[in-house]
């Protein structure tokens, strides 16, 4: 439990992608089995431990401390786990306890009664460290939160064997905590081991973004074009297993599995025995709603049959992996496209249609569907749209971001002159910069015009505008708080940014009343000052056409 | 003689009427007892100061020769009379030169501990609990919360970090009095025989300590053409200049910070503290208590830090105690005011633009 304590300690600090997987491999490599399994199981979210609860936390750190001193410390640390591992006192008898393996953890509490709960967990607690202590009540109360996400972990595991985690993904959902064989394949020691799971996830294949300087090589007659949705990317696979059970998963476009938050959708796509890759989007009563009411769906804690019902999925298939056992990512677009259209009227379910072709002669024909989809075959659903795909007809389906296939061509952003109102400091390589913005738009107050934060932005400019921006940060700083430094922001004296976003929605969590999706920085305007700046008005215009129907029930 | 007319607090610090002077204060006085070198509680500018011999060297060191009107040593356990009091010094264990001042009139012995700690310092004399009636104690780290660990294990967490990743140079936030130099001491107890590399903010002070027969090995100042090939190396710098443009041309850096704050998650990452560790100069919450249960005090003065949960633990142990809410004395990784360091200028490359 030690050593994945240290190693939970030091991802919850390291902002960088690479130095995580080092530092994952590195236990992989130097935990023998079945600790670096479990450890493994806790990375990708494969254990649950339903009986341990804050509630049975707080009840043993109030046997053990004085009410008012863990009120003054839980003020201060805020955080429960971390509160508790900290003043956790020392046993009275000073006795040396052996602090318990991370299997003995997992392997305990999946058999322990609940009434025999409280003791174990406070005996563990008496025999590891501080960091021990906090390391084993985040993973039992099931709140790791440490930046790393399952695929993260698997491509750890496949560096061992100097692989790619589109192999470890492939084996994965034949295996189960604590992955002896997984471990002992990748080191060399082991078979590959068998992909038993019927409905495994296949590595997604992506788009560049288009630029302007491709069309002048690219034949629009080598490329096959469709709508860009503006949904979930996901892959929905449904198979039988050797004893005709049938098993139907949704994954994620980074092989995340996601079923779970989809029941609705899993029941509906059963039995279709193959591998589609698509959209996933809330449609109501055959009208594909914007992102933001899927955002209302995807928010909720638990699904609900209520929240099913409001909020009904569907997919939008855009290309076919597998038929009955048959792997056709090899074919070319064009077939797996007829392979596809046939597959969807065949299986004839509600919840999956076909996301269509759009028809075109030249870029400057793509580019006016581009520009007004509902007049070029997206009718109702236009809304959303979020650009144009373009697929090479006889490319394969292949995993990874290949080049020279695929294009998304999305629709030009929206772009707001904003105030910058605040910065921060980025991390790892930008730890030294102000690289996080808040910014602003004018709005009438009280007391005249003001500026009002509308959202923040950590990217968009160049590494030398990045410069410019921490120079003019240090140097017109008005303010600090902690990390933040707010800077000069007054009509005549300022620095506007050019913000780029995808798109509004109406939040109640925003002092503005708005929340803008994916915002960047795409222009400094040394050149204007604040006082020319947008205002909440054009804000607002955005919204009503953005059309975000509101829940019929929220 | 009741307590409060042997010692007593004025906007200028704490006060003792029957010696006419002040302790620790924070703005300049005419006569001055100081505890010990850190700039908050060490100023310049007092009439007549007296300290040990080396916390008057180390304000000689910050300040210039004149920083006092006139100086006088005090050697450790001798008692100076002051009037109708005595002071004497005691070592603290905080940091070199670091005392405790102990107050006797009328039969009445009230003890100043300065800040303080009871682990181990290889570049310091270790604490000395005194037997007295008022013990004032500091709360920098007064919660149930703050349990050091040790030490060595935190450098070992370091140097384990440097294997890790030889092709990253690793920050070290430290004070530039005490906690900096300590380290070093550390990382050589470790076994770490490579050059530290320090900021120049840190040389005077560690120079300082050198002289004193401290060994620290093999400490080279960082040059701004060095910066690059750091790789691998550990350097040492002032905690602010972590976040200074200094920083930036050291290859990939790994953000180390050493301070009692560490044990708090939140604080650490506030900083944007990528490898925290757990290293302080100040008593923990154990410390803390142990000591007061040693001195055997039946009264304690708090002065700075989270008060209100030593005062409600003394009043669990039957003892009589108040909170003095002294003003001027920063918190270890708050601000060390003499500190602050401003960066280099940077080079031309580094700002282009408007």
């Amino acid at each position: 439990m030690n050593r994945f304590a240290a190693l939970l300690d030091r991802l919850a600090y390291e902002p960088r992608r690479n130095a995580k997987l080092r530092l994952l491999a590195d236990h992989f490599r130097t935990q023998p089995d079945p600790d670096r399994g479990y450890a493994l199981a806790a990375m990708t979210g494969s254990l649950s431990f339903s009986a341990a609860k804050p509630g049975l936390i707080r009840a043993l750190i109030a046997e053990r401390t004085d009410p008012v001193l863990f009120g003054l410390s839980y003020d201060y640390v805020g955080d429960l786990s971390e509160t508790v591992a900290l003043m956790w006192p020392a046993p009275e008898d000073g006795a040396e306890r052996a602090p318990p393996s991370l299997s003995e953890v997992v392997e305990t509490l999946a058999t322990l009664g609940r009434s025999e709960l409280p003791r174990r967990i406070a005996g563990w607690l008496d025999a590891l460290d501080e960091t021990g202590r906090w390391a084993l009540l985040k993973l039992i109360t099931g709140g790791l939160r440490i930046g790393v996400s399952a695929r993260l972990a698997k491509t750890a595991v496949a560096s061992m064997g100097g692989m790619e985690a589109d192999e470890v993904e492939h084996v994965w959902h034949g295996l189960a905590p604590p992955y002896v064989p997984l471990f002992a394949w990748v080191e060399g020691r082991g078979p590959r081991p068998a992909a038993s799971d019927p409905a495994p996830f296949r590595p997604v294949m992506l788009a560049h973004a288009v630029e302007d300087r491709d069309f002048e090589t690219l034949n629009p007659a080598d490329f096959s074009a469709e709508w860009k949705w503006d949904g979930i990317r996901i892959q929905a696979v449904s198979g039988a297993d050797e004893d005709g059970l049938v098993r139907t998963r949704l994954y994620s476009r980074t092989g995340e599995e996601i079923s779970k938050s989809f029941p609705d959708l899993c029941d509906a796509l059963a039995g279709i025995d193959g591998a589609v890759d698509g959209e996933l989007l809330v449609i109501r009563e055959g009208r594909v709603q914007s992102f933001n009411v899927l955002q209302q769906r995807l928010n909720r804690a638990s699904v609900t049959p209520a929240l099913m019902l409001d909020f009904p999925v569907a997919v939008r298939a855009y290309d076919l992996l597998v038929e009955a056992g048959e792997d056709l990512r090899a074919l070319p677009f064009s077939e797996r496209r007829v392979r596809l259209e046939a597959f969807v009227r065949r299986v004839d379910r509600d919840r999956l249609d076909l996301s269509p072709v759009i028809a075109f002669q030249s870029w400057e024909a793509l580019a006016a569907a581009r520009a007004a989809p509902s007049e070029a075959g997206a009718d109702v659903d236009a809304d959303a749209v979020e650009g144009v795909m373009l697929k090479r007809r006889d490319s394969a389906y292949l995993p990874g971001r290949p080049k020279g296939l695929w294009y998304k061509w999305k629709r030009d952003p929206h772009v707001v002159d904003a105030v910058l109102m605040y910065a921060q400091r980025g991390h790892g390589k930008r730890s030294s910069f102000y690289s996080d913005y808040t910014f602003g738009v004018w709005r009438e107050g009280a007391a005249g015009d003001e500026l009002v934060p509308v959202g923040k932005a950590y990217f968009g400019f160049t590494d030398e505008e990045l410069v410019q921006i921490d120079r003019f940060v240090r140097k017109h700083t008005i303010n600090r708080f902690g990390p933040v430094r707010e800077v000069v922001h007054e009509p005549h004296q300022g620095l506007v940014v050019e913000v780029a976003f995808e798109g509004l929605a109406r939040s109640t969590r925003h002092k503005s009343g708005v929340a803008m999706r994916f915002p960047r920085i795409s222009r400094l305007r040394w050149d204007k000052p604040p006082i020319e700046a947008d205002r909440m008005e054009a804000l607002e215009r955005l919204l009503g056409d953005e059309k975000t129907d509101p829940a019929p029930r929220a | 003689m009741r307590p409060t007319d042997l010692l007593c607090i004025t906007p200028a610090g704490l006060y003792c009427p029957p010696g006419d002077f002040h302790i620790d204060p924070v703005r300049p006085v005419a006569r001055a007892l100081v505890t010990h070198g850190h700039s908050d509680h060490a100023r310049a500018g007092h009439g007549a100061v007296l300290a040990t011999e080396e916390t008057l060297a180390i304000m000689a060191v910050r300040y210039g020769e004149r920083f006092a009107g006139s100086t006088q040593a005090a050697a450790l356990g001798r008692p100076v009379a002051m009037g109708d009091v005595t002071a004497t010094f005691h070592p603290a264990g905080h940091v070199l030169g670091s005392a405790q001042i102990a107050l006797e009139a009328g039969g009445l012995r009230i003890v100043a501990s300065g800040d303080y700690k009871r682990a181990e310092d290889p570049t310091c004399r270790p604490f000395e609990p005194v037997p007295c009636d008022v013990f004032i104690t500091e709360a920098t780290f007064g919660l149930p919360v703050f349990r050091h660990p040790d030490t060595r294990d935190e450098v070992r967490k370091l140097l384990a970090s440097v294997r890790l990743f030889p092709d990253r140079a690793h920050m070290v936030g430290a004070y530039a009095l005490g906690k900096a130099q300590r380290l070093m001491a550390l990382v050589r107890e470790a076994g770490w025989d490579e050059p530290i590399y320090i900021h120049g903010a840190l040389e005077k002070l560690t120079d300082f300590y050198v002289s004193r027969q401290i060994r620290l090995g093999d400490v080279r100042k960082v040059g701004a053409a060095d910066r690059a090939a750091l790789a691998g190396a550990i350097v040492i710098c002032p905690p602010s200049a972590l976040q200074d443009v200094w920083s930036r041309r050291f290859p990939d850096p790994v953000t180390a910070f050493a301070s009692g704050w560490m044990r708090v998650r939140a604080r650490a990452r506030q900083r944007g503290v990528e490898l925290p560790l757990v290293v302080s100069d100040h008593a923990d919450w154990d410390d803390l208590r142990r000591t007061i249960k040693e001195v055997g005090a039946g009264e304690i003065w708090v002065t700075h830090g989270q008060e209100d949960a030593l005062v409600h633990w003394c009043g669990t142990q039957g003892l009589k105690a108040k909170p003095l809410h002294m003003i001027g004395y920063g918190d270890e990784g708050e601000a060390e005011p003499g500190d602050v360091v401003s960066g280099e200028p940077p080079a031309a490359s580094e700002t282009p633009g408007p």
